[in-house]
């Protein structure tokens, strides 16, 4: 983590770009103005040293202070991340429901129609990029359908019924363009490790006892099976936040994707920095969450 | 005797040696050729994959007409005969727009492809074949690597560094180098664990200790003996990879980090047509389309490629 970190921040410092810049082109501020600022924000040290003050402060859970909008890091974070966080789970509690039981019956029914039609929907989703599914669902649900709005309203507040049906009308196109994504890759995968487990030799033991197929596929063979679509969903859940900003930029979901490409923009770094920071430690903590998984489903595994 | 068994075979039946004497000899990617025949979506792959690759080197030179006459009184038209794509807020037309713009999408692809292959196979070969220390050191490289957050930093990089290299090798290479660049440094980590992999388990075998016997150098131990045996899983890796970048380069453009406006990359044409759904959905529908089909026709031929390099599925 420190490492990244570390390469993270030496990233933003050497690329050239004035975080200043905005003050530079506005003629109000004279030069000693901004000096003044530029040292008031500590860019006057060089670039290591503000980064050993960076985590210096991290330790004390401060993030520091965004260069553009002037309040704490975390509280912008705080007022973004709820709705980045409600549209991306929501899309994978989603795409679970879903994909399991396509995967795993269109492995059972291998070669039929429904596998046939799992299986190219699959590919199809896999394939085709978020952004371009986003519109497709703007041309066709919004604008020739008329059934939901495109654009993501951020001041609406859930009070009655009434404002809660707009939330749920006006999140339906982010949460399925995400869901669709992921749904196609977790029936691939399910279906992938359901095809390698059903051949082997446990399962034909299970059948020979007599037991029900019911409880050989469910007990025996999908259980087995999941094993690796668990890490895979611990090891896909930062890919699905990444997906997020695209879904976000589309439909002006104001989560924290679209809050990295603006603060990117105005060269604000230090949100930048928590932002690609959280990122990377999702990335990390999901990486240690599979491997714990994996150990703990899968008995032939073991850390010493 | 029309059907073509000659009055020996009727007499003795054909031995396997008989039969293995007469076929024509096979290699392992003569045999992959056939096995990837087979695959009919494999097949669909590749002739989406030429036509699209076809029409966008040689389109240009074909359909003749101009990307970037701008006539206003053409704005926003819906496909027509003159127009077969249609046009854009200016007038220009879209399906040249369409056909120049796959050009650089693939170009963006195939290079980095390429950066991302020389650094993951280097990086996997050098760490298998000579471990230890060296290994662990560039094994934690790649586990840094891939713990960055790929879509941000690739957003972040894409930002800041444009104007330098802007400078340097002007507007249009230089964001095309920034781009294909950053995209293959990002991209190599799983390929170097493929490789690495590989040649973990290949330098143990006999025929690598024979060919050092004999005196092979490291190089040549490496480069001759190890590298062909893990090539199948790169050249796949490639191909997905192919598709991944394309998308990549678009979701850039897409997020107005790519390209300048007036080089039209699918991704970029997507990005000036979002503001236009309700009067011109047409704008967005056909380079997106184009890269969905060369992404899916790029995941088909993998596919069709993973099966028939696999050496447990060939009879």
């Amino acid at each position: 983590m420190l490492v990244i970190s570390f390469v993270l921040f030496a990233i933003l410092s050497l690329a050239p770009g004035d975080p200043l810049a905005q003050f530079a082109a506005n003629p109000s501020v004279p030069p000693e103005v901004r000096d003044n600022i530029r040292r008031s924000l500590g860019l006057d040290d060089p670039w290591p040293v503000r980064y050993v003050k960076w985590l210096f402060a991290l330790s004390h859970g401060d993030w520091g202070f965004s260069f553009g909008s002037r309040i704490p890091v975390w509280d912008l974070l705080k007022l973004r991340i709820p709705s980045t966080l409600a549209v991306v789970g929501v899309a994978y509690l989603f795409s679970l429901t879903l994909a399991l039981p396509i995967g795993i019956f269109s492995a059972l029914k291998q070669y039929s129609l429904f596998d046939h039609i799992a299986t190219t929907f699959a590919f199809i989703g896999f394939s085709v990029p978020t952004f371009f599914t986003g519109l497709l669902l703007i041309i066709f649900l919004s604008v020739k359908l008329n059934w939901l709005p495109f654009i993501y309203d951020s001041t609406l507040q859930v009070r009655d019924l009434a404002s809660l049906g707009q939330q749920v009308r006006q999140s339906i196109m982010p949460i399925l363009v995400l869901a669709l994504f992921q749904t196609a890759t977790l029936v691939r995968y399910t279906r992938a490790s359901m095809l390698e487990n059903l051949p082997q030799d446990y399962v034909r033991t299970a059948r020979a006892k007599g037991l029900a197929e019911t409880s050989v596929v469910t007990r025996h063979v999908v259980r087995n099976s999941l094993i690796p679509v668990v890490t895979l969903i611990a090891l896909s859940a930062p890919a699905v936040f990444s997906g997020a900003i695209i879904t976000e930029q589309i439909f002006r979901v104001p989560g924290i994707g679209s809050l990295l490409i603006t603060s990117i923009q105005n060269n604000d770094i230090p949100v930048i920095m928590a932002i690609t920071f959280t990122f990377s430690f999702l990335v990390v903590i999901f990486n240690m969450v599979a491997d714990v998984l994996y150990g703990v489903l899968d008995p032939r595994i073991r850390y010493d | 005797m029309a059907t073509g068994i000659t009055a020996r075979e009727l007499i003795r039946p054909a031995t396997v040696a008989d039969d293995a004497l007469r076929r024509p000899s096979r290699s392992l990617w003569s045999d992959a050729w056939r096995q990837f025949r087979r695959h009919r979506l494999a097949m669909f792959g590749v002739v989406v994959f030429a036509i699209l690759l076809v029409a966008t080197l040689i389109g240009p030179f074909v359909y003749r007409a101009s990307s970037d006459a701008i006539d206003y009184s053409q704005g926003l038209l819906g496909p027509s005969l003159a127009h077969p794509f249609g046009t854009d807020d200016l007038g220009r037309d879209l399906l040249a727009r369409v056909l120049l713009g796959g050009r650089v999408s693939m170009a963006v692809g195939v290079f980095a492809v390429l950066i991302a292959i020389t650094l993951g196979t280097t990086v996997g070969a050098v760490a298998g074949f000579f471990g230890g220390r060296v290994d662990s050191l560039l094994m934690r490289v790649t586990d840094i690597f891939l713990a960055l957050p790929v879509l941000p930093l690739l957003l972040m990089v894409t930002y800041l560094f444009r104007d330098p290299l802007k400078r340097v090798f002007g507007p249009e290479l230089g964001i095309f180098l920034l781009i294909v660049g950053v995209i293959g440094a990002l991209n190599w980590m799983a390929l170097a664990r493929l490789v690495r992999a590989g040649f973990l388990s290949i330098k143990q075998k006999e025929f690598v200790e024979a060919a050092r016997c004999v005196g092979a150098s490291n190089r040549r131990l490496m480069a001759n003996h190890i590298l062909p045996n893990t090539l199948s899983a790169v050249i796949v890796a490639a191909t997905v990879g192919v598709g991944q970048a394309i998308i990549t380069e678009s979701a850039l453009s897409f997020l107005g980090l790519g390209f300048p406006p007036d080089m039209p990359t699918w991704g970029r044409l997507l990005y000036d047509a979002q503001n236009f759904l309700d009067l011109a959905p047409h704008w967005a529908i056909f380079p997106g389309l184009m890269i969905f089909l060369i992404v899916l026709s790029i995941n088909y031929i993998g596919d069709g490629m993973r099966d028939a390099l696999d050496p447990r599925k060939t009879q």
